[in-house]
């Protein structure tokens, strides 16, 4: 059994949590002595994330001597290489900004400008899908409130928030009381759509289990079976044919129903196309009663990249300043296409651990070209790194606008003070930009 | 700086300057009566001088824009310009969904410097101002969305006015808004359900509240604060033949509401994209424009405003907050669909849209626009807008220009070029009207800053704001209405001889010259302060049970608006 922490001087309500995509905004942070010693509304990934984050925390800049050892170094000697080093290459790729600031972004898309950059972001590798669905079919989406409030059938494919994102379920679509669903859970249908049987599904009303990889054909039968067709053998995708009908009969007959998917639908083998299909079953759904979706971004900001970006290049993500103008073309301009045509030189990660999230083979390319991590804490990228700066916590030690995952825009508070000798990912980007001009007008 | 702009020709409708060859001075960002010797002369003889222009209606800044780029890549493509060497300003993307430094660039050629962005819902807000500090040398009004609110629908419902009244005067504080905009009232709201409302008088189903009553209410609250500007209105069943009843609705469901006495403007309702609102029929087969009947209720009347909407024969994006409209116009096209449903507030929609000089519909559409145009006999009352970029980019403003001027232009275009239902199911065949240069300076200067309520500009009267478009374009030698030099109008619109904002240069002979922040334009009401935060004690508990963020992180914190121009207004109380 925990005990209530009760050893704290200071309160501060409704903060924002800088983990995933909910950007939950009611965190209550509990501090004494300038550290976080407890939260309160957040859920435990949230809560880990604020309070324990002091351990591996980088705190001063580095760079990798010749015997291939980070050696702590000053600001001004990290910041000046990183400028040259950025400056002299022909291919460089700046990647990452999932966790930081939008403002951070603004920055990072101008020093992309003014090298000869691709700036790219998590989407590249997750729901990048998505995004290119959305560009071929449609983009029918809905804000969290319109579900708490309206939705009676809430279905979760490819996804499992009860993990990932704790509080989907709890604060914005399912257990609340909404306007028009006063009862909260009890007025609404719950259904998951997974091959596994994920906590989410444990508390469904339903689950529908069906075979990896045969997403589209099951979303295909729904669309074939709304249409009035007939399916001519009984089971589709390892589900069968009653319960597709019962199922289709169940969305027909809804109020407002959502959809929410997550990366079990883009990163499967038909990619987009799984979300492609699942765009056109909400657009057939909807001459019948009101349907949307929504994608389960991950982390709390990589919708933010995306909707900043378009305010600046036009384009949502892998964007490439080569020619001095934007470019975007998936397969060529995005980050893992890149790395695996052995492309960059040069590679800024900022607010991501590319060690975590890249596969092996472009993780090759990155060991032998320069590296430089912008970021608040040790992993496994800093291990491939030649220069690390190390930054502060958005929504904890520096303030910064944040988009929810449905695009909704939340300024996160700074409340307590960061490390000394860490600075914001604006102002380190802020830094080397003016470095790069400076080094630009020398020639 | 000091400045003499020296010789122009002088279009200054709000001062009855009409064509007049004079100097102007401009001192500190104002224009002036007199300057020091140190006054930098730039010699204008003979040019095309008018106040900087002014635009009462466009979608530039947050969510739909954002959605739009996002979704469409081919738009964004269509609109690639490389940054050209030893330029001011960077490159520009986008078409009908430029970026946001792109828009700044295209309205600052243009000569525009005051640009409304007509469509804002309060939770997205800070999204918007984010956006709008991305665009530079423009000043930045915003509407702000009310006309499904549930708080709204709520006091409308009790006819509780007075709370109503505070709610609005709040609402524009967190949402750092200018006006009151309302778009398919009660539709949108019965859209959460996949439904509409048909007309001024079909009640939404729960909160029983009609499109007529929420427009009546919050022109009375309007008037009530005294805002700069009047109620801005997309009325009910926009797009659909037979719509043009409901505006004839909408019109007279407000004329016997009084305008507040201590506003300048004259109106108690700006209606927006009528072209949208004109068409008269049963169906897509039958329909004929219902813009005579509009136009001649327009031209009776004097508490109304409106403005066009021009189609444009363009390939572009339509966004609204009208979305079940939106979801319409995917059945009809089957073109790809966004829709946003933003809880609490309103439901908003996009999809592209191919406007051809061969379909009968579009052509239909481009000739109700300059019906409106031609038929309406004071200039005044009216606003040339594409509804940008819903009937058009607003790149495309030139070009309306040039096809008003010159009516052996647009009769070649109606006859020879567009499909037939343009002149066979709309009245433009009878029009031979030309516009001057002095109507051209109403309709994109003098009228859209009255209607605004911003009476610091749209004129070079001594004191207002120095903000001045000059075009390469010796106006006593120049015949505007011969067709071959519609073209001519065209590019020598698209891009200013001189651009001056504030006193500043901001183009000059088709190079920007510099970019500054634009100002975040807002209504700040004052005398309600405490009636407020009472209404906010009250309502808080419900306001953080069905929205998704806290009260506390919902308004637009001050950093987003720098720098802004508020508007201070005095309320006498309830």
């Amino acid at each position: 059994m925990h005990e209530p922490i009760t050893d704290y001087d200071k309160v501060v309500r409704n903060c924002s949590c800088s983990y995933c995509g909910n950007n939950c905004d009611d965190i209550t942070y509990l501090i004494k002595d300038n550290n976080i010693v407890g939260v309160r509304h957040a859920c435990r990934l949230g809560a880990s994330k604020i309070i324990n984050d002091n351990d591996q925390r980088l705190l001063n800049p580095m760079v990798r001597n010749s015997e291939g050892i980070l050696e702590e170094t000053s600001w001004d000697y990290a910041l000046e290489l990183t400028a040259q080093l950025l400056h002299d290459s022909i291919r460089p790729v700046l990647y990452g900004w999932g966790e930081t600031s939008v403002e951070a972004i603004k920055k990072g898309c101008q020093i992309a400008q003014a090298t000869g950059s691709v700036i790219d972001n998590q989407s590249t590798i997750c729901h990048g899908a998505t995004i290119q669905a959305f560009q071929k079919v449609g983009h029918p989406v809905t804000t969290l409130g319109e579900v708490k409030n309206r939705a009676d059938v809430i279905i979760y494919i490819g996804t499992n928030p009860m993990d990932d994102h704790p509080r989907h379920l709890t604060r914005y679509t399912t257990f609340p009381e909404g306007f028009f669903r006063p009862n909260g859970r009890d007025d609404r249908t719950l259904i998951t759509i997974d091959p596994k049987y994920t906590n989410t599904a444990k508390v469904s009303d339903e689950w529908i289990q069906f075979n990896p990889n045969e997403d589209y054909s099951l979303i295909n039968a729904l669309r074939v079976i709304l249409s009035g067709g007939e399916l001519n053998t009984n089971e589709i995708a390892g589900v069968d044919k009653d319960t597709l009908y019962k199922l289709v009969e169940t969305m027909k007959n809804t109020e407002n129903g959502v959809i929410f998917f997550g990366l079990g639908l883009t990163q499967t083998l038909t990619k987009q196309r799984s979300v492609d299909i699942l765009i056109q079953l909400v657009e057939d759904l909807n001459r019948y009663s009101k349907w949307s979706m929504l994608p389960m971004r991950g982390f709390f900001n990589v919708n933010g990249f995306n909707i900043a970006m378009t305010s600046e290049t036009g384009y949502p993500y892998g964007v490439d300043f080569a020619r001095g103008y934007p470019r975007y073309m998936i397969g060529e301009t995005t980050t893992i296409d890149l790395l695996n045509r052995r492309e960059p030189d040069f590679f800024l990660a900022v607010a991501a651990d590319p060690g975590i999230q890249f596969p092996g083979y472009s993780l090759k390319h990155l060991a032998s070209i320069p590296t430089v991590q912008i970021d608040t804490h040790w992993g496994p990228y800093t291990e491939l790194s030649d220069i690390v700066l190390p930054s502060t916590r958005v929504g904890v030690e520096t303030a910064g606008t944040g988009y929810r995952m449905d695009s909704i825009p939340i300024y996160m508070k700074k409340v307590i003070d960061k490390p000394e000798n860490c600075h914001s990912d604006e102002w380190i980007l802020t830094q080397l930009y003016n470095r790069i001009i400076n080094l630009k007008e020398a020639g | 700086m000091e400045y003499i702009l020296r010789n122009g020709v002088v279009y200054d409708p709000t001062n009855k300057v009409n064509g007049e060859c004079m100097d102007i001075l401009i001192k500190n960002g104002k224009i002036v009566e007199d300057v020091s010797s140190k006054a930098e002369v730039i010699d204008v003889k003979g040019k095309l001088v008018m106040p900087g222009g002014v635009d009462s209606h466009s979608h530039i800044a947050g969510p739909k824009l954002s959605v739009g780029r996002l979704y469409r890549p081919e738009d964004i493509r269509a609109g690639i310009k490389p940054k050209s060497e030893n330029a001011v300003e960077g490159f520009e993307a986008g078409f009908s969904l430029p970026t946001c430094p792109t828009t700044g660039y295209r309205y600052t050629r243009m000569g525009y410097t005051t640009v409304t962005e007509a469509a804002v819902p309060p939770l997205e807000a800070k999204h918007t101002h984010e956006e709008i500090n991305s665009i530079p040398n423009l000043d930045i009004p915003t509407l702000t969305l009310f006309g499904n609110n549930w708080f709204m629908l709520k006091y409308v419902k009790d006819n509780n006015l007075d709370d109503l009244t505070v709610f609005i005067s709040k609402w524009l504080k967190l949402a750092k808004g200018y006006g009151i905009k309302i778009v398919n009232p009660c539709g949108s709201e019965a859209w959460g359900w996949g439904k509409n409302v048909t007309g001024l008088d079909d009640p939404e189903e729960h909160w029983n509240v009609t499109g007529r009553e929420v427009i009546r209410s919050l022109c009375m609250v309007n008037e009530k604060l005294g805002l700069p500007h009047s109620i801005h209105v997309h009325t009910n069943d926009l797009g659909n033949p037979g719509n043009y009843e409901t505006t004839l609705e909408t019109y007279d469901c407000v004329k016997d509401i009084k305008k507040n006495k201590h506003v300048d403007r004259d109106q108690v309702i700006h209606m927006t994209h009528q072209q949208f609102h004109a068409y008269k029929g049963t169906s897509w087969r039958d329909v004929t424009s219902g813009a005579p009947e509009l136009i001649d209720y327009i031209n009776k009347s004097k508490h109304m405003t409106f403005d066009v909407g021009q189609l444009t024969f363009d390939e572009t994006t339509t966004m609204t907050a009208d979305a079940p409209n939106e979801f319409d116009l995917y059945k009809l096209t089957g073109l790809k669909w966004a829709n946003k449903d933003i809880e609490v507030e309103t439901a908003s929609g996009l999809i592209p849209e191919i406007y051809s000089k061969r379909a009968p519909v579009s052509a239909f559409q481009w000739a109700i626009g300059l019906e409106f145009f031609m038929g309406i006999d004071d200039p005044w009352k009216m606003v040339l807008t594409t509804d940008s970029p819903n009937a058009g980019p607003f790149i495309r403003y030139p070009k309306i220009i040039s096809w008003l001027m010159s009516n052996s232009k647009l009769m070649d275009m109606a006859t020879n070029e567009v499909h037939p239902w343009a002149l066979n199911r709309t009245s433009l065949g009878c029009y031979d009207k030309e516009y001057t240069w002095y109507d051209i300076a109403i309709i994109t200067r003098g009228a859209p800053a009255k209607i605004l309520g911003l009476t610091d500009r749209g004129h070079l009267g001594v004191g207002a704001k120095a903000d001045i478009s000059v075009y390469d374009i010796n106006v006593d030698e120049f015949d505007p209405t011969r067709k071959s030099n519609a073209k001519v109008v065209e590019d020598k619109l698209l891009s200013s001889k001189l651009t001056i904002k504030d006193g500043e240069i901001l183009h000059k002979d088709g190079s920007i010259t510099k970019l500054v922040n634009s100002s975040h334009v807002w209504s700040n009401v004052k005398g309600l302060e405490e009636k407020e935060d009472a209404l906010i004690k009250r309502i808080k508990p419900e306001f953080n049970k069905y929205y998704t963020i806290k009260y506390e992180n919902y308004g637009v914190p001050d950093h987003y608006i720098e720098p802004e121009t508020r508007i201070d207004v005095d309320c006498e109380g309830l």
